[in-house]
């Protein structure tokens, strides 16, 4: 009992990074039905700004809030300037234009600050508590409160601010949304930025925990699409329920099915986006195929 | 207050309108009368600039719109309630009708506004927490109103606010555009099919053929002309 209590929060702490990732893929996927394959190197991209900064001698904190900044600045100006330009093509071009991005960022990343593996400072204490025997990391406490935080903050804009609104509507149905007096591809622009304000929350907070390096994203982001194809790529509350749940399996599934351990457990993500897709492929909390015409 | 001259539109190669004018004045109701298919619609879609024309022109109290989005167009006081709805269906119904207020920022005509809404539209009210996808055909069509109401137009469009709905909910529609139209002095520019209505609460109004005016006249003299009876009226 005392082990599942720990592996359910560790598994917690994991999963909500894979949320955060997956929220950021559901914002840009629900409002252009485009996956975006670079939401991982972006992240990764602004981690190493956050690093370069913190390296410079600014406090934790400050860097965080300027990474964000930065990369809400990135994201809107990466829907602009390229994916503005392929917008009404082929879902096949922009998903191309998103893995040449994927690339640009890694190389981009590799150059600049090299492939060695860095360490990244922690916010965090790295003490524990102990509840009634269960060790708690602070770490994970401080992870999933963070994550939680932003998400939670995200929702009271979307459902709560005229420009919260403005963006939903537009992903709904944009001629409508023009005729209400929305600039329509200014939201588009705006919610590729939030998404990498998010994705950059994900990359800060799991840093400390896998190191930084141009790759480290890779093997969160199938965790992340794991997460946002269990809850569904239509529902941003379904892709956060969607990734804690594969944290958790995660860990579950490690400690109590020996063969599987940690080496297999990108396998397990696979197996659950194709068993997803196989079985309900809109996810537990998407609704059946409100598509876009 | 609004004014088309000579407008020419087309879907890619299938040319819409050839040549269409068209003269709405300040706190009237003109009606635009026509089959399905004969360029109505793309008249309010070139008005309220989701299409531009590929020639003539639009104005605006003498200013000139045609080459301006959709969004701006907005906000020099022209709305469209669109054919077939094209409601927010996710979203409540006072979602909808606060998307409609988009572009203003006096809460206090806000307030006043959505109050307005509401008692035209009482059942809007009773359902304002419910999702706009699970309203009725006819509730739906009075949320569209509703919504193209919240941005305090001067110049109401509306395309086919009859389709799809029993004949006593039509009217009780028309009677309230009507109404909009006295008390608040919206303009209104109202495209449909059903002429005897139509031409019932307008002043003017003009029948368009394959993308051509046809007849134009004061609407009385419309429901006496003897074409437009035997074709639109059908008696």
């Amino acid at each position: 009992m005392r082990e599942f209590a720990q592996l359910l929060i560790a598994g917690l702490s994991t999963g909500a990074i894979y949320a955060s990732l997956a929220l950021a893929l559901v914002l840009i996927y629900q409002s252009t039905e485009v996956v975006n394959f670079a939401q991982g190197e972006m992240a990764m991209f602004s981690t190493f700004i956050a690093w370069e900064l913190i390296d410079k001698g600014m406090p934790f904190w400050a860097a965080f809030a300027l990474t964000l900044a930065l990369a809400f600045f990135g994201g809107v100006t990466i829907e602009r300037v390229l994916i503005r330009p392929v917008e009404k093509a082929s879902v096949l071009t922009i998903v191309i234009v998103t893995v040449g991005l994927l690339l640009i960022f890694n190389n981009l990343a590799g150059g600049i600050w090299g492939f060695q593996l860095k360490t990244f400072p922690s916010p965090f204490p790295s003490g524990t508590w102990q509840v009634s025997g269960v060790v708690i990391s602070q770490q994970s406490v401080g992870v999933f409160g963070v994550a939680l935080l932003l998400m939670a903050l995200l929702a009271v804009f979307f459902r709560f601010t005229a420009l919260g609104l403005a963006m939903r509507a537009t992903a709904m149905n944009r001629e409508p949304a023009e005729l209400m007096g929305i600039h329509t591809t200014w939201m588009l622009a705006l919610g590729w930025g939030l998404a990498a304000v998010v994705g950059a929350t994900a990359g800060v907070l799991v840093a400390p925990i896998v190191f930084l390096d141009p790759n480290m994203m890779q093997g969160l982001l199938l965790f992340a699409f794991a997460g946002a194809t269990l809850g569904g790529f239509e529902s941003p509350g379904g892709a956060v329920l969607g990734g804690l749940l594969v944290g958790v399996a995660q860990a579950m599934i490690g400690n109590y099915v020996s063969f599987i351990g940690t080496d297999l457990s990108l396998t397990v993500a696979m197996a659950i986006i194709v068993l997803v897709l196989v079985f309900k492929p809109t996810g537990l909390f998407g609704q059946a195929a409100a598509r876009r015409v | 207050m609004l004014e088309i001259r000579d407008l020419v539109a087309a879907y890619g190669p299938v040319t819409a309108l050839r040549g269409v004018n068209v003269h709405v004045p300040q706190g009237t109701t003109v009606t635009i009368l026509g089959a399905n298919g004969a360029g109505k619609s793309t008249i309010l879609r070139a008005v309220s600039g989701l299409l531009k024309p590929t020639h003539g022109l639009i104005q605006l109290d003498g200013e000139r719109i045609d080459r301006k989005s959709a969004a701006s167009i907005v906000r020099r006081g022209i709305s469209l309630v669109p054919e077939g709805r094209q409601l927010f269906t996710a979203l409540t119904v006072e979602q909808n009708l606060r998307l409609g207020a988009f572009t203003r920022s006096d809460r206090r005509g806000v307030r006043e506004d959505l109050l307005r809404v509401y008692d035209y539209f009482p059942r809007l009210r009773e359902r304002m927490k419910q999702a706009a996808g699970s309203l009725s055909g006819g509730e739906q069509q009075m949320l569209a109103i509703g919504r193209a109401l919240m941005a305090h137009p001067r110049l109401l469009l509306l395309d086919e606010p009859s389709t799809g709905l029993a004949p006593f909910l039509v009217r009780d529609i028309f009677k309230i555009v009507s109404t909009i139209n006295r008390d608040q002095g919206t303009t209104v520019l109202l495209v449909e099919q059903n002429a005897t209505l139509s031409l019932s609460i307008a002043d003017y109004g003009y029948v368009i053929e394959t993308g051509r005016v046809v007849i134009e006249a004061p609407a009385h003299e419309l429901r006496e002309n003897e074409a437009v009876r035997k074709a639109y009226l059908g008696y």
